[in-house]
């Protein structure tokens, strides 16, 4: 069942290595995360009541580089944690049951925080609406805002980043993969057109 | 493809070690102002329970209802089982009233195995305890309690002590325990193991002293005096001998090393197989269990309901197919 389960966003299977095309490089992520980091802390007139929300798994390593950049900015240490959509998707009954991922709220909570969720890839907007859901069930922030690294477009919901890294223009065979040294052992965001069955 | 949890004879070590991880991401629920997950939202849940039970029903209760199913509590007392009806037809009762998985606890051994096998019902079907034969569930509480304490299972010794021939607890614990690396001795009377104990795989001795002082983990089993008096008795002189022998007191508990836990499936008799000093000391685990049990059988109704397929038994596929293994990983956007 590889067109079943093939992620919603389309991203490449592993295995075989695909070819692709590397649309953005180390440095490349690297400068547009600081640009997302200077743009959450004009956004939000300083890092006062900031709080990352990263969403697994590529959405925690990048809230983390966000945090450290607005740190060496403005000299704040900016809490970072964790949430796992996956009960909340709209999808759950249509697959087996997926693993779990971990879902770590720091400090005391979301109650009156400007919450920054941080995710990989925005594309039908569907596990935004998710995590949404999921905050809902942990606390009430003050606001939510939202931070991907790359913006591929299609969404199926009313649902729009407040700060991209990327906006990459995609046809819906494409799919496109991010991959971050924490888990993959390099930066780089690959777009291929391999995998036709394997879009939504 | 598993639907049901029967036996933890049926869980592979990356099955049972999957419920565990799954159990560890919703014990952290427990801390949230909202205790509530919409996983299982539009199922509904059976407990049929034909034996009496109060933790093991209330446990499951609460983890389905934290998965926000659907709970349907079906005790034999006061319904028509006690008017004659066979299982078969409390079956098909259930069957129309559309029920996406039932626990069922009965006081036959093989009752929930029956009821899976045939074809009765379309049903997942989860074994709560089914006579003198296995309890899965709480072996996956006691396994996700003693990594909690100990880590990692592999080589660590876990004893169990007393009633071993009427206790479901210690067959399903000994096999799922086996099953993640642990090594299992049995202590009891010779009276109280059950013929075929061979086959197990399991340590066995009589002298409780002798094997305490190495074990990592020591689990003290309930003495069944309901099932020993159907069948007559005689199974120990007397109820003081028994807990001078193999009774966990405060003398005994002084020989462990410092990291053993002592733990209890429950209902416990103080003074009988566990002293009350014990039970309340900083050893005792036991309302620990209890607690975990929420989790763990909440990962199972998960494992097996929330997605179109159950997700045990999926581990070996998973391996050969990359895309799934993709999923599993997140699937992130």
């Amino acid at each position: 069942m590889p067109a079943d389960a093939a992620p919603e966003i389309g991203e490449a299977p592993e295995g075989p290595p695909t070819e692709g095309r590397t649309v953005l490089d180390a440095r490349d992520i690297s400068r547009a995360l600081t640009r997302i980091a200077h743009e959450i802390l004009e956004r939000n007139k300083g890092a006062h009541d900031l709080l990352l929300l990263g969403i697994p798994t590529r959405g925690v390593p990048l809230a983390r580089r966000i945090a450290s950049k607005i740190a060496s900015v403005e000299g704040l240490e900016i809490p970072v944690g964790s949430l796992d959509v996956t009960m909340y998707r709209d999808d759950l009954r249509m697959r087996p049951a997926r693993t779990l991922l971990p879902t770590e709220i720091p400090g005391d909570g979301l109650e009156g925080k400007v919450v920054v969720l941080v995710d990989d890839v925005l594309f039908s907007g569907r596990t935004i609406r998710a995590a949404l859901d999921a905050m809902n069930d942990v606390g009430r922030p003050q606001a939510v805002r939202l931070a991907v690294l790359v913006d591929r477009g299609h969404r199926e919901l009313p649902i729009r980043a407040d700060f991209v890294g990327k906006n990459l223009p995609t046809s819906l065979v494409e799919s496109v993969r991010v991959k971050l040294a924490e888990y993959d052992g390099v930066d780089a965001v690959i777009i291929s057109g391999e995998s036709l069955e394997g879009a939504t | 493809m598993k639907r049901h949890l029967l036996s933890a004879a049926d869980l592979t070590r990356s099955d049972a070690e999957l419920i565990l991880e799954t159990a560890e991401e919703l014990r952290s629920l427990a801390d949230r102002p909202i205790k509530k997950l919409p996983a299982l939202r539009g199922r509904t849940i059976v407990n049929l329970f034909f034996e009496d039970s109060t933790r093991t029903r209330i446990s499951f209760e609460a983890a389905a209802k934290r998965l926000s199913a659907d709970v349907i509590n079906f005790s034999a007392k006061g319904s028509s089982v006690s008017k004659g009806e066979s299982l078969k037809d409390t079956a098909l009762t259930l069957e129309a009233m559309g029920a996406d998985a039932v626990v069922i606890r009965h006081w036959a051994s093989g009752a929930p195995h029956l009821l899976a096998n045939s074809g009765w019902v379309r049903s997942s079907v989860v074994n709560a305890g089914d006579g003198t034969h296995e309890h899965p569930t709480q072996a996956l509480l006691d396994a996700f309690t003693l990594k909690r304490h100990l880590g990692s299972l592999d080589g660590r010794r876990v004893v169990i002590v007393g009633d071993v021939l009427h206790s479901r607890v210690a067959r399903s614990n000994s096999l799922l325990l086996q099953t993640l690396g642990a090594e299992v001795t049995l202590v009891a009377p010779p009276t109280l193991l059950p013929v075929g104990v061979d086959g197990w795989g399991v340590e066995r001795s009589y002298d409780i002293d002798s094997v305490l002082p190495k074990a990592d983990a020591v689990m003290m089993l309930r003495v069944q005096r309901e099932r020993m008096n159907l069948k007559g008795g005689g199974f120990f002189p007397s109820a003081r001998e028994y807990s001078r022998r193999y009774g966990m007191d405060a003398r005994r508990m002084s020989v462990l090393q410092d990291h053993t836990v002592v733990m209890h499936p429950g209902p416990m008799i103080r003074g009988m197989e566990i002293s009350a000093d014990v039970a309340d000391s900083d050893r005792s685990v036991i309302v620990e269990q209890v607690t975990n049990g929420v989790a763990v059988r909440m990962a199972v109704l998960y494992l097996l309901l929330s997605g179109n397929e159950s997700e045990l038994g999926r581990t070996t596929s998973a391996a050969t197919d990359a895309t799934s293994a993709e999923a599993a990983a997140g699937g992130d956007a």
